[in-house]
């Protein structure tokens, strides 16, 4: 139980750090120094301090949105497992709770992003919903193909070594779901090719736009939601390769913990090396993980 | 049982008193509504006590129809249905009473109650009856009422078009169980309901399974056969479409579930075609919504969807039963049963709250709308939460009827079982993700509020990238946040794009319209339609208005009789 | 089960999704080519411990042809018709992509319901083999221009190829070469056809070619 909540806790604590990580990556890529690792923790705590400004087209769903999403992305980060090991509430079905906590921390960001009447966030949380319409089939035919394959329905149960097991008898099979997954990833944490987080124009940008209006200690929530959000999509992609050995806990822990830093690592490489997809190309580029995903899950099926 | 009939006697007696009293409008008004509130109660109370001793609720009398008897029973299936139906139905009646006095003076208000009350009444008989006959008759009662309260604006074109269309869907379906019910009595040999049969399945019976999926399946709207439900909910009153929507429309899915439990065991393609429908009106019909730009067409859409939703879970349900695997059976038919409820409530709310947003602005039209929150902050949050709900999201109701789906289909792909051990984990589980969500949006909250205190919190205009003075026509409306999305579906929903081209710099007054036309009355039945009128056309040399020449087709006809029967 | 062997199915199996996605003819032919490269030495990797010289032979062959002479064959075709379009598939990449995945699941059910007298090498080569030849099918089907219709076929004798080497053993070669040699005169007789198609029309689009027939009835 310990060990439960201290993983619990891990996550909460380390996830922002990836961050950093990424923006150095891009910067080395870029021949410059970047911003310190930590920046991310910075900006929280500058915005935990500032006051706030309000739109006044604004209702009361603007302020409940980033409380919401930030809430429920936190009690999706207690269904996660860590490294293989069971996660702080895991039980059957958790992969169902798990996505639909994501849409919960969806739909209230697109609700606050549509009550401040401005058609900039309306075009953002438009597109968001848009790819989320690919991107949540596609994570829940993935994982159903893994839930397939290790005979366990909850996030815990699959990854807690089985995925590691099957690799001998299934290779391809999870080779296509973590290529499925992977997509998934990075359209759901706004990231190159499908959305870039430093573009500021806001014709372009997709999760930025949504979150324009907000400032203070909501946009800090919103920014400390979606680190955490990567962390819990990262640990499905990193779960895949590490898993519980009999090493014990804490040197499993930091080795979890470092490839993490090293997906983060590939995320900046990916965002250096790669262009922004065009905004019409996106849905294809989504279809190909749901095609993946498919195919995945039917080769299961023998 | 006699409360019941107590009930079923207020709706009838309240409706005719509200009829006859036409003349006074008020007074018409509040019989009609108290008289379905009070029989909504009185039933609601009869379903505890057959709750607590399931096995007195049956009443056989005979009567004068042959082969069979006057029966009506409740049991646990159709009380899962009366649950709805009753509490809906009063809620709907409450907020009828003052929708209404909208159209004191404009519309015949008795007879609105009359009709409304009467459907109520015949949907409860639908659920209570065991016999094919007083099904039929209770059946028809539903269906001819709804379609008098359908026909409540009737001298709108779109109204009296919307009847029509019911009108004929509501006929064919009809049509589809008698021969339903016909092959069923020869298979019994009686027209009384059997009980579950065990028998191997034959050819026979996948005839009366697919007579039954298509009779009640128009009633449900499943995919292909329904189209009435965007004419006909639109058209309807707000409570009569929250009541059409909310619990008539499942009348169909219960009819179904009855069938299948005469059948005995069923084959392991029905199962499958079962999910299938589910699959194409799931995605279809939230397609089509997307797409709408009317409130109530698009939460007819909704309702399509839910349909799929509830026909999957019961898709798997029969699965199980054919491939003996009780997980399957549990999960499955569960998941679809407590959509059917869960769905009553949340679309009930939605149409409700659709009432007061027509009420109140005068329009239907999303595009027209915006900054409602504002407005109507109590219809707003109930709004919201309907609609939170009835995406699924966690918390909420929604999420449950579609995590056991879930969890059916996830646990069919492994064919493993399931112990009454685990269900309790996962309930635990579930309340206890609940109970901390809950926590932590008050913690997460209250941090924010304990931050804010003693700062600066303003309020200003939204920014909007330098223009001067930002106004509500310049909010995203529906129809563009579904932009991108019916662009990429456009080879299914084929939605139609009118608006000049624009060619100068500076264009004149423009205008941009969309409609989306529903795929299948286009592609499948307006032509099936047109087909239909040719060749009745031919035959209308028949009908040249001479009498004695008709009395001759009486005689042939008659001649033709005798010669067959002898 | 064999690692080696279902990566090469599945990669495969990636190959024809990709075929169905992607928008240029020279990814296509390039893909196509590898494709064939990879089936070709299907029925090496099979019986990697007890080869027969006849099975090299044929798998010399078919790489040689399917991975350099045909693609070169088409590249020419290309340059020599001037094409630099794309496939322009009819009703667009993600309905061909999502009908590539329908074909799999179809042709994995199929699959499903055949009896095999033999033990399998691997599950997965009857369904991909199958839907390999379906994704041919389809890009006959559904592409425009008379060059991606080469490509399907060559699509099309991969998934026989796979099917042969992978279940009829030693004496399905007769076949393939065969096959191999119809697919060899249909690839020259297409390129010389759409070299001269292209000089007379200024374009290679097939259903453009209806309009020959209003030129008979009007002569």
């Amino acid at each position: 139980m310990h060990t439960k909540i201290v993983q619990f806790i891990l996550i909460l604590i380390l996830s922002p750090f990836l961050f950093g990580v990424i923006n150095r990556t891009k910067a080395f890529f870029a021949g410059r120094k970047g911003s310190p690792l930590l920046q991310l923790y910075y900006d929280i705590f500058k915005l935990l301090r500032k006051g706030a400004v309000y739109s006044k087209t604004t209702t009361w769903i603007f302020v409940a949105g980033p409380i919401v999403s930030l809430s429920a992305v936190v009690i999706a980060s207690a269904l996660i497992p860590f490294t293989g090991y069971p996660s702080l509430i895991s039980f059957d079905g958790d992969i169902v709770l798990f996505i639909y906590l994501l849409g919960l921390a969806r739909f209230f960001t697109v609700m606050a992003a549509l009550d401040t009447g401005s058609s900039f966030e309306g075009m953002g949380a438009s597109r968001e919903v848009q790819f989320a319409a690919f991107a949540e089939p596609s994570l829940f035919l993935s994982l159903a193909a893994l839930a397939r394959l290790t005979g366990s329905i909850s996030l815990s149960g699959i990854f807690s070594s089985a995925v590691i097991n099957s690799w001998a008898a299934f290779g391809p099979g999870i080779y296509l779901v973590f290529g499925a997954i992977f997509i998934v990833f990075l359209s759901e944490n706004s990231r190159i090719p499908v959305d870039d987080p430093n573009t500021h124009l806001e014709l372009t940008m997709i999760h930025e736009v949504m979150v324009l209006d907000h400032g203070g200690v909501d946009f800090a929530y919103i920014l400390y939601g979606a680190a955490v959000k990567f962390w819990l999509l990262g640990t499905l992609l990193v779960s895949m390769f590490l898993g519980a050995c009999s090493r014990g806990w804490g040197i499993d822990v930091a080795i979890f913990i470092f490839g993490m830093i090293f997906l983060a690592v590939i995320v900046g490489i990916v965002e250096s090396v790669l262009a922004r997809l065009r905004l019409l190309k996106v849905p294809h580029f989504l279809i190909i993980a749901l095609a993946l995903s498919v195919v995945a899950l039917i080769l299961t099926m023998r | 049982m006699n409360i019941v009939f107590c009930s079923l006697t207020i709706f009838i007696m309240s409706g005719l008193l509200a009829l006859s009293l036409n003349r006074f409008v008020k007074l018409a008004n509040y019989i009609g509504a108290i008289g379905a509130v009070c029989a909504c109660v009185l039933g609601l109370s009869s379903l505890f006590i057959v709750y607590n001793s399931p096995g007195c609720a049956e009443l056989s009398i005979p009567w004068f129809v042959p082969d069979g008897s006057l029966s009506v029973a409740i049991d646990s299936l159709g009380a899962l249905f009366l649950f709805p139906i009753f509490i809906l139905s009063a809620l709907a009646a409450l907020y009828g009473a003052e929708y209404l006095r909208h159209y004191y003076g404009k519309k015949n208000i008795g007879s609105a109650w009359f009709f409304f009350n009467l459907l109520i009444a015949s949907m409860v008989l639908v659920v209570i009856s065991r016999n094919a006959i007083l099904f039929l008759l209770a059946w028809e009662m539903m269906s001819m009422s709804s379609f008098f309260l359908v026909l409540f604006e009737g001298e709108k074109k779109e109204a009296a078009q919307a009847g029509l269309i019911y009108l004929i869907a509501a006929q064919i379906g009809t049509l589809f169980l008698l021969a339903m019910f016909i092959l069923l009595s020869k298979d019994s040999g009686s027209f009384d309901f059997p009980g579950s049969q065990i028998t191997a399945p034959g050819f026979l019976h996948s005839i009366i399974f697919l007579c039954a999926l298509i009779g009640f399946g128009t009633k449900a709207g499943f995919m292909p056969m329904h189209i009435w439900l965007p004419e006909a909910h639109p058209a309807a009153p707000s409570h009569v479409s929250a009541v059409m929507s909310g619990v008539m429309i499942k009348t169909g899915i219960y009819g179904l579930l009855r069938v299948i439990n005469f059948l005995g065991t069923p084959c392991v393609w029905w199962g499958w075609l079962l999910i299938f429908i589910g699959i194409v009106s799931g995605i279809f019909g939230i397609l089509f919504a997307l797409a709408q730009q009317d409130l109530k067409r698009l939460l007819a859409y909704s309702s399509i969807e839910n349909i799929g939703i509830i026909s999957m879970g019961i898709g798997l349900g029969v699965l199980g039963m054919s491939m003996n695997n009780p997980t399957l059976i549990v999960l499955g038919f569960a998941g679809g049963l407590l959509h059917v409820i869960n769905h009553a409530f949340f679309k009930g709310l939605l149409f409700l709250g659709a009432g007061v947003i027509l009420h109140e602005t005068g329009t239907r039209k999303i595009d027209l709308l915006g900054g409602l929150l504002k407005k109507m902050p109590v219809t707003g949050f109930c709004f919201l939460v309907g609609a939170a709900a009835i995406c699924g999201l966690p918390v909420l109701n929604g999420f449950i009827s579609e995590f056991l789906i879930y969890f059916a289909s996830l646990k069919g792909i492994f064919g493993s079982g399931i112990t009454v051990f685990v269900c309790l984990g996962i309930i635990a589980s579930l309340a206890l993700i609940g109970c901390l969500a809950t926590v932590l949006i008050l913690l997460i909250a209250a941090l924010r509020q304990m931050l804010l205190k003693g700062r600066r919190v303003e309020r200003v205009l939204t920014w909007d990238c330098g223009y001067a003075k930002p106004e509500a026509r310049m909010q995203y409306t529906a129809s563009s946040y579904v932009q991108p999305i019916a662009d990429f579906f456009r080879g299914i929903l084929r939605t139609q794009k009118h608006g000049p081209k624009i060619s100068e710099y500076f264009p004149d007054v423009s205008f941009f319209k969309t409609e989306t036309a529903d795929l299948f009355s286009e592609t499948v039945f307006r032509p099936a339609l047109k087909f239909i009128h040719r060749l009745a056309e031919r035959l209308t040399g028949v009908q040249h208005g001479q009498l004695h020449l008709y009395i001759l087709y009486i005689l042939f006809t008659l001649i033709a009789l005798f010669i067959w029967k002898l | 089960m064999e690692m080696p062997i279902d990566f090469v199915i599945v990669t495969v199996l990636l190959m024809n999704l990709m075929m169905l996605s992607s928008s240029r003819i020279r990814t296509c032919i390039q893909i196509a080519a590898v494709q064939g490269i990879l089936v070709g030495f299907m029925p090496v990797i099979i019986d990697i411990h007890s080869i027969l010289p006849g099975i090299i032979i044929i798998s010399f062959f078919s790489i040689i042809l399917k991975g350099m002479i045909f693609p070169g064959l088409l590249f020419r075709a290309l340059r020599e018709a001037n094409i630099r379009k794309e496939v322009e598939p009819l009703g667009g990449y993600p309905l061909s992509l999502l009908m590539g995945v329908l074909m799999f699941a179809l042709s994995f059910w199929l699959t499903s319901r055949l009896e095999y007298a033999q033990p399998l090498i691997s599950y997965l080569a009857a369904p991909v083999s199958f839907a390999t030849f379906f994704t041919g099918a389809l890009i006959i089907v559904s592409r425009m221009k008379a060059i991606t219709q080469v490509i399907g076929y060559l699509v099309l004798e991969n998934g026989i190829f796979l099917f042969g080497a992978v279940f009829l053993g030693a004496q399905s070669f007769l076949v393939e070469l065969a096959i191999l040699l119809d697919i060899f005169v249909a690839v020259f007789v297409m390129g010389i056809a759409i070299f001269h198609i292209s000089r007379e029309f200024d374009h290679i689009d097939t259903h453009k070619l209806s309009e020959l027939k209003d030129l008979i009835t009007k002569k």
